[in-house]
């Protein structure tokens, strides 16, 4: 039966759908590297998600617009990180918590609208799969790289372009330096509030279109909780990714093929319990922080809330 | 000296800057009464005083991170208003902060471009500000590579960025709070090389110190204040270090230490061979043997990373000894655990006395019950004794003088010296049998350090065998009994203070015996 998962059509369709599956984790682990690398520690990310992932189904249901429901998306995720930024640079609330806080208003607000404004299952036609001439129809590479629908390509986009803002760009530079010493970049005229701000409304912004992704481009449902603890693996994988967006890439591709190897599996029926294979991506993320704890510094003002002393 | 007003940094000079009648008022304290202060271009005016005298509040204030109450600032004889940093370094005031404002995982570069608008709009661009900070580092002598990370840099160097910082700014006028206090004594001869530089070119320069010797080679001009005023003002030629001292402390200070003579009485503390590792996983001590009397000091002299810190954590336990063998009072303790070493009456005064010698977030109260908080009268069947917790924390507030709103003031909100004395306090108000001491002064004024060395002192009469570790060869020759030279992890030579000279102990600590004049064998 093991002899099933290797043939080339069943390893195409591994490693297709690894590269589809690998877009939420990728929107929401860039946002979280961003906070992060700022100093702010996000664990609301899973909330975020959730709440993006119903408005953009329920605005793409009722409309018809897929673009409005992702805009809607961004528009909550982006609301839910302004929350998240003025309780943690304002009032100085303890990160974690504070994130927990939101994971848990995420959760219950959006099980809450389902159940008010839906009440039952319902599909939408997602974005479509794009066609790329001549390239789509390659045997193999066509399926796994050029039938991907335009969120997935974003979510790859993504990666070179966080790097870029990162490393080359003055607001990059002033990320860097809140995370690491708030004191000096607030000595040289950097508003540390403003930074960080920034980057954890782009991190809700970001959460909010990884949501969508799974309502209106993957799976193109809407369940209660359906992230499934997808929004914490993706704050793990800023870990794994050391911070840095290759890092978040791979750690991304890791989980999501280990992800669709286990969904083949269970397709296949191959007799493996299904619960263990639904435990794979999760005893991997253990495994995997355990392996590369303390390989790379995490941002020195990590969690740390800045107030000017004096 | 240049006829042009101009810098060579290209900016405009700050010709003279004045600070007059400037009062600033925090609840229950007058931290500035009506200070006058000014400066000008080409020459270093030093700030002295106690730590708490005012110097920090006037300096925040010309910086902008204070409001002044009272009094005005004159810029080239123009009232300003400087209301945040942003506005001063517009001015051409800068700071050098004591504790660098530097970015450890950014390049030099990156540190100094950081906040500042880019020729590439969005982007960063680095190899023009590298290109510029070459210029400058040219123009000024000052050795630096741009495109290092700050993190790899020596404290000398990282002075240096943040020097060159503030001349990529424009900085006329350069404020320099304690730039001294952790450097080495070339590190500092180096600096002061820049600082002449500086003056020259038409710099203006504050410099902030408690360090008489210092202050006197550097400035031009010297202003004392104490308890928030202006003692005085007078050009460097005109006073002596005995004459600042006097203002700065306000009454005569001693600064020749009268040991007087005690009886040696039985060893205390023996190492015999003692070998542990570093952190860095290197060898830390190799074969130590050492022994302390009672009624005796015993200098531990070295050039900082010779084995300091390993000697002071395995004699307290802190660190596990690989070879070799401790005794405390004839008794083996070796790898004894800390709190049994303490039941002991062994003490403790720790190099870093904020990380290691009081829980910052503790009130004095509490962290002067930290060895015996276990004990009769601090508690009772594991119950706290509040009571007898306050009574003590009263008596040693009062006998040690340790400047505090309370006892229940938080440990965090004392000043240097002060957190010293809470050290001092527990470690020595419980009578111990042997005290370590390492670097107990560091970073102290001159008030505060007078005052535990003759703790030290008193101690030592009272018949404590005492390990004083210090890289501060003046106080090693005031206090110690014998002295023991450091180096990379060895015993160069013990020998007794009337043979010691600060030539010989100085080639001791660079690996050299003096009569051989034979670098030590590894």
């Amino acid at each position: 039966m093991i002899s099933e998962l290797f043939t080339t059509t069943v390893l195409i369709g591994i490693l297709a759908s690894g590269i589809r599956l690998a877009t939420p984790y990728l929107y929401a682990a860039i946002g979280e590297a961003f906070g992060q690398k700022s100093g702010v520690l996000n664990l609301g990310v899973e909330g975020q998600m959730l709440l993006g992932c119903f408005a953009a189904f329920y605005v793409a249901l009722t409309t018809g617009n897929l673009w409005l429901g992702l805009l809607a998306a961004m528009i909550v995720g982006a609301l839910m990180g302004l929350a998240m930024a003025f309780v943690t640079v304002n009032l100085h609330a303890q990160q974690g918590i504070s994130g927990i806080g939101f994971y848990l208003f995420g959760l219950g607000m959006s099980d809450l609208l389902f159940q008010k404004l839906l009440g039952t299952v319902e599909t939408v036609k997602g974005f479509p799969k794009i066609y790329f001439p001549g390239l789509s129809d390659i045997p193999g590479i066509g399926e796994i790289f050029f039938s991907q629908n335009i969120l997935v390509y974003g979510a790859y986009l993504l990666v070179p372009l966080a790097w870029f803002v990162l490393n080359k760009t003055t607001l990059g530079l002033k990320i860097r330096a809140v995370g690491e010493n708030p004191d000096a970049a607030d000595s040289l005229g950097v508003s540390v509030a403003r930074v960080r701000y920034f980057t954890i409304v782009l991190g809700g912004t970001l959460s909010g279109i990884a949501g969508a992704s799974l309502s209106i481009a993957l799976l193109n449902v809407f369940q209660q909780n359906m992230t499934s603890g997808l929004g914490f693996i993706a704050v793990a994988l800023v870990y794994f990714g050391a911070w840095k967006p290759v890092g978040v890439l791979a750690g991304a591709l890791l989980f999501s093929m280990v992800n669709s190897l286990q969904l083949w599996i269970q397709v296949l029926g191959i007799p493996v319990p299904s619960d263990i294979a639904v435990m794979m991506p999760y005893i991997l993320t253990i495994l995997v922080l355990v392996a590369t704890v303390s390989r790379v510094r995490a941002p020195s003002a990590l969690t740390k809330p800045f107030e000017r002393e004096d | 000296m240049t006829e042009s007003n101009l810098l060579p940094s290209g900016k405009p000079r700050i010709e003279s800057l004045e600070m007059r009648g400037i009062t600033k008022r925090f609840p229950g304290v007058l931290a500035s009464d009506h200070v006058d202060f000014d400066v000008k271009s080409g020459e270093v005016h030093a700030l002295l005083g106690e730590n708490g005298a005012g110097k920090s509040t006037l300096m925040k204030i010309l910086y902008g991170l204070y409001h002044p109450d009272e009094g005005q600032i004159l810029l080239n004889g123009k009232p300003v208003t400087i209301s945040s940093p942003n506005d001063s370094i517009n001015l051409g005031i800068s700071m050098i902060h004591q504790h660098f404002m530097l970015v450890p995982t950014l390049t030099v570069a990156e540190n100094v471009a950081l906040g500042l608008p880019s020729s590439r709009g969005a982007l960063t661009d680095l190899d023009r500000v590298s290109n510029r900070i070459l210029e400058l580092a040219k123009i000024y002598g000052l050795k630096i590579d741009p495109d290092v990370y700050v993190w790899q840099l020596s404290v000398g160097q990282q002075q240096r960025v943040e020097i060159i910082k503030a001349l990529y700014r424009g900085a006329a006028l350069l404020i320099l709070d304690e730039p001294t206090a952790v450097l080495t004594p070339q590190e500092v001869d180096e600096l002061f090389v820049i600082m002449r530089q500086m003056t020259r070119d038409g710099h203006a320069l504050i410099f902030i110190s408690h360090k008489l010797h210092e202050v006197v080679e550097i400035s031009n001009r010297i202003t004392v204040l104490r308890d928030g005023r202006k003692i005085g003002t007078r050009p460097t030629s005109e006073t002596t270090k005995q004459d600042l001292a006097n203002w700065m402390v306000g009454r005569e200070v001693g600064f020749a230490t009268d040991r007087g003579k005690t009886d040696l009485g039985e060893v205390r503390l023996q190492l015999d061979g003692v070998q542990c590792g570093s952190d860095r996983g290197t060898p830390g001590l190799r074969g130590v043997s050492l022994e302390v009397r009672s009624g005796e000091i015993l200098g531990i002299a070295g050039v900082s990373g010779n084995g300091q810190r390993e000697l002071a954590e395995t004699i307290t336990g802190l660190r596990k000894i690989t070879g070799g063998r401790v005794r405390l009072e004839g008794q083996n303790v070796t790898n004894f655990p800390p709190g049994e070493l303490t039941a002991r009456m062994l003490s403790y005064i720790p190099e870093e006395r904020m990380r290691d010698g009081v829980i910052r977030e503790f009130t004095v109260a509490e962290n002067m019950i930290l060895r015996e908080h276990h004990k009769q009268p601090y508690s009772h069947n594991g119950l706290l004794n509040l009571r007898g917790i306050a009574s003590h924390a009263d008596t040693l507030i009062k006998e040690f003088r340790v400047k505090t709103p309370s006892r229940d003031t938080l440990a965090k909100n004392l000043s240097g010296g002060n957190i010293q004395k809470v050290v001092l306090a527990r470690e020595i108000s419980r009578e111990p049998r042997v005290i370590l001491a390492a670097q107990p002064t560091r970073g102290l004024d001159i008030g505060a350090t007078e005052y535990v060395r003759g703790q030290l002192l008193e101690q030592r009469r009272k018949g404590a065998a005492i390990v004083l570790i210090s890289e501060d060869l003046d106080e090693i020759l005031a206090l110690s009994d014998k002295i023991a030279v450091l180096y990379e992890g060895q015993v160069m030579d013990i020998v007794p203070r009337e043979n010691a000279t600060p030539q010989m102990l100085g080639l001791l600590m660079a690996g050299v015996h003096p009569e051989e004049g034979a670098v030590a064998v590894k």
